[in-house]
């Protein structure tokens, strides 16, 4: 089983077993499902990024990963969403797509990833985890008791709930190298 | 005779807006983003130092919500969408 990530020269490292390489496969292919691709626009709309979609999705891990930016005004809330939803897609889904990229194709071994990679790997593991933790309902209390032992899971969310709190372990280490590789300048 | 009503002429998306209030980026709680994520986040898009970025994310988690930066409404429109690249809840509006 994986130490985690931790920092080198430039960027981050990680060794992963076979089945932790396939875990991660599925997990950046889940979040591609769910971000589908910006759809087509006429070309003036594309030119200035204009979107159509102005109201929230109704699905709530798609709510949860395009928010609202006003809480207080919808209006303007649509307008935003209308022109940044779009982008905020495409980022999402090229961040997933970095996963895939990296993985080795087969079998287990080790990825190392410059800056800028674990970046979107930092971002995409976020969102499967706000996927998943969605999806499962997640709340504070209930997450603390289920890592003490004392909340049962039903066994249809066994699973997820096993890969949810595995991302969040390696999530942290990949955290911690990015502290570590001194990545906290703006970007 | 009659006169048209002033408030015709002014634009209706402007009632409410306060030219002197600056404009705000809040950010919420939630329970599936990591605190040391959430430091790391405020670190990394505000360029703050480890020490504010922590207390504000202690904000965030024990008062449920934390104003993160202040500007202009473009500044904290951009704000807001940064944040929400990295999957945080953040929202914007007006100072009260």
């Amino acid at each position: 089983m994986t130490k985690g990530f931790r920092p080198v020269r430039g960027g981050v490292t990680i060794d992963l077993d076979a089945d932790e390489v396939e875990v991660l496969r599925s997990m950046a292919a889940l979040v591609l499902d769910l971000v589908e691709p910006p759809p087509e626009r006429d070309e003036f709309e594309s030119i200035v990024g204009i979107g159509t979609s102005s109201t929230p999705p109704e699905d709530p891990v798609l709510a949860r990963l395009f928010p609202d930016a006003y809480s207080d005004d919808s209006a303007s809330a649509g307008d935003f969403r209308r022109y940044t939803e779009d982008g905020l897609r495409r980022h999402k889904r090229e961040n997933a797509q970095a996963i895939a990229a990296a993985l080795p194709p087969r079998g287990g071994g080790r990825v190392t990833l410059d800056l800028g990679d674990a970046h979107a790997w930092l971002k995409a593991l976020n969102d499967v985890r706000l996927v998943l933790g969605t999806r499962l309902g997640i709340e504070e209390e209930t997450f603390e008791a289920y890592l003490r032992g004392e909340y049962s899971v039903p066994e249809s969310e066994a699973v997820a709930m096993h890969v949810y709190d595995w991302l969040g372990g390696l999530q942290e280490t990949l955290v911690q190298a990015l502290f570590g590789a001194g990545s906290t300048g703006r970007r | 005779m009659t006169t048209a009503p002033v408030e015709l002429e002014r634009p209706e998306t402007e009632e409410h807006v306060r030219p002197d209030l600056p404009w705000v980026t809040i950010v919420w709680n939630d329970p599936i983003n990591l605190m040391s994520y959430v430091t790391y986040v405020f670190q990394a898009v505000f360029g703050y130092s480890k020490r504010k970025a922590h207390a504000l994310m202690l904000d965030v988690h024990h008062k449920g919500r934390a104003v993160v930066s202040s500007g202009t409404r473009e500044e904290m429109e951009r704000d807001v969408s940064i944040l929400h690249e990295y999957g945080l809840w953040a929202t914007l509006q007006q100072d009260t």
